[in-house]
């Protein structure tokens, strides 16, 4: 099975450029536009990595986290956080909450493979897949 | 008199413009020449028979010298003097130094009101980066159309190969977030031309309320003449939308029922006999403070011992209803100052609280407050009970035996840096 990651984000464009660039690392990219849905599909198939935007719909990416971080199954998973708004509240908020790393848009393609990419090797890889 | 030591400075103006030597007036008025050079750089006050036989001797009157425009002159100065950094003006020596060098002292004036109009729009400006919704979603919209676009456009210019099919949907992609893009920028733009005078710019439906009540100075005669609520926010042009229409109908209501409460004929008799007197006026007609305290801001200003501003907030300290007064700023966005009598009196229900206050870092107005807090329950004994803080604002003179408190508009833009209250830094203090 190869590497999953749930992405969490409202913006169609957004999602299928990082759709795009992450598949051609390899990477199975399930997207989802709010939170209710997400948590859903994390039930059903834990990914390795999820990718959350902080502005979405209904309820917010620091809540989602919250509900991620408070769940005994997948409260370990790596989580990188997406926004527009960079104030240093928004970054403490997140890193506070437990997001893995956060990130400020605009962003490039190569910083988000990177993050992507990091987040995965800190968490053991494929390695830790396997075992 | 303050202005007297100014009077030399007018004396020898005119003598000036009359062509008169020293020695001459001097002579006319019976004093020596020293005495009168010393008047004239207002080292000796003067005043009584001397200075109306100066004013004779130059053809004009006694008050002309005595006073002028300097006292303006003199206020703004020590206006200036109590504003932050003020500390070490010498604030006893200011008659001298305006009398002495008036266009330095004009200069010091004019700057420090241009600092307080500078402060003010910084005070706005910050405001509004930091609680104006239309702004925050604007520019949350305009980075993520930005980084969508740089994201897609950086696949087509990469040197991988893109599926002709994919190729297809990222070029529509990038043309609808360019226009997308452009509409956005288009409407922030227009956005903030028309705040570029941003008292003035309507941002919530609260705020088309509060410009539509200061437009009819927060008065209604056709309410105090029987007239029901929605025929007069029928056809309102300011407010524009329902919600801004609902929170009129609501407040035209209340109206309605405190002006039934406290008809406005016999409520102003009874201000002209007992005065600013919440307590007094309550007590004479039975009712509770709360309805006085609004009622008395729903008056006619010119029927009223001076202006009187207003303020409401409900349970959780959010301003429901402000009606501004000079020299009292309001926050137009975010939390108010919490040393304000309005949430003293929140936190302790059905306790009227009297305070003299002093808003921070302005000049030197004060005012009288009158606040009071009360639960209702709208949905009778098993329902929660609703809170309403009031706070009537009165300009008036602190009396001798009371410091008044100082209060601000809210952390951001508050000067004052040892507060016990305080939930962020300044960015005035810090400025400063």
């Amino acid at each position: 099975m190869g590497k999953r990651v749930l992405l969490i984000e409202d913006e169609p464009s957004i999602i299928e450029a990082i759709r795009f660039i992450l598949s051609r690392d390899g990477w199975a990219v399930d997207t989802h536009a709010d939170g209710a849905t997400a948590m859903t599909a994390l039930a059903r198939r834990t990914p390795d990595l999820v990718i959350l935007d902080v502005m979405l719909p209904g309820r917010s990416g620091f809540d989602i986290l919250s509900d991620l971080r408070a769940d005994p199954v997948h409260g370990a998973l790596p989580v990188l956080m997406l926004t527009a708004r960079g104030q240093t509240r928004d970054r403490e908020q997140a890193l506070a909450l437990g997001a893995s790393r956060f990130m400020t848009k605009p962003f490039s393609n190569a910083e988000v493979r990177d993050a992507v990419n990091a987040l995965f090797a800190e968490a053991g890889g494929d390695a830790a897949r396997q075992a | 008199m303050p202005t007297r030591g100014l009077t030399g400075t007018r004396i020898r103006a005119r003598r000036l413009d009359l062509g008169l030597q020293q020695a001459e007036l001097s002579r006319r008025v019976g004093i020596s020449a020293s005495y009168l050079n010393l008047i004239e750089h207002n080292r000796r006050r003067i005043g009584g028979k001397l200075l109306s036989d100066i004013a004779n001797a130059l053809d004009t009157d006694s008050t002309q010298l005595a006073e002028g425009a300097e006292a303006a002159l003199l206020d703004a100065l020590r206006a200036a003097a109590a504003s932050p950094g003020g500390e070490t003006a010498e604030r006893e020596r200011a008659e001298r130094f305006a009398g002495q060098f008036p266009g330095w002292a004009g200069l010091v004036t004019a700057q420090a009101r241009r600092i307080d109009t500078l402060e003010r729009a910084v005070a706005t400006l910050n405001d509004r980066l930091a609680h104006d919704p239309f702004l925050s979603a604007s520019i949350h919209d305009l980075l993520s159309t930005v980084t969508a676009i740089r994201s897609t456009s950086g696949i087509l210019a990469g040197e991988e190969a893109v599926d002709p099919e994919w190729q297809t949907r990222f070029h529509r992609n990038l043309y609808e977030d360019s226009r997308r893009l452009a509409e956005s920028a288009q409407a922030l733009v227009s956005y903030l031309d028309a705040g570029g005078n941003a008292e003035k710019t309507l941002a919530a439906p609260q705020e088309e309320l509060e410009a539509w009540l200061s437009a009819r100075g927060h008065h209604m005669p056709e309410i105090e003449d029987g007239a029901a609520p929605a025929a007069v926010v029928d056809g309102a042009a300011e407010l524009s939308s329902a919600s801004s229409s609902a929170l009129a109908l609501a407040h035209v209501g209340r109206y309605a029922s405190d002006a039934a409460a406290l008809p406005m004929a016999p409520f102003l008799d009874s201000v002209d006999a007992l005065g600013m007197d919440p307590a007094g006026l309550a007590a004479r007609f039975g009712v509770g403070l709360s309805v006085v305290l609004r009622r008395l801001a729903q008056m006619p200003e010119d029927r009223l011992p001076g202006p009187v501003g207003l303020v409401v907030c409900d349970g959780s300290g959010t301003l429901t209803f402000r009606k501004p007064v000079a020299g009292f700023d309001l926050p137009r966005f975010g939390a108010a100052c919490p040393l304000w009598p309005l949430f003293q009196a929140l936190a302790r229900p059905m306790q009227p609280i009297r305070s003299w206050i002093a808003p921070a870092g302005r000049a030197p107005q004060r005012f009288l407050s009158f606040a009071v807090s009360e639960p209702s329950y709208p949905e009778g004994f098993d329902g929660p009970a609703v809170i309403e803080a009031v706070m009537l604002l009165h300009p008036s003179a602190v009396p001798a035996e009371v410091v008044p408190n100082t209060v601000g508009v809210s952390c951001r833009i508050c000067p004052r840096a040892e507060c016990p209250a305080r939930r962020e830094p300044s960015i005035v203090a810090a400025a400063g």
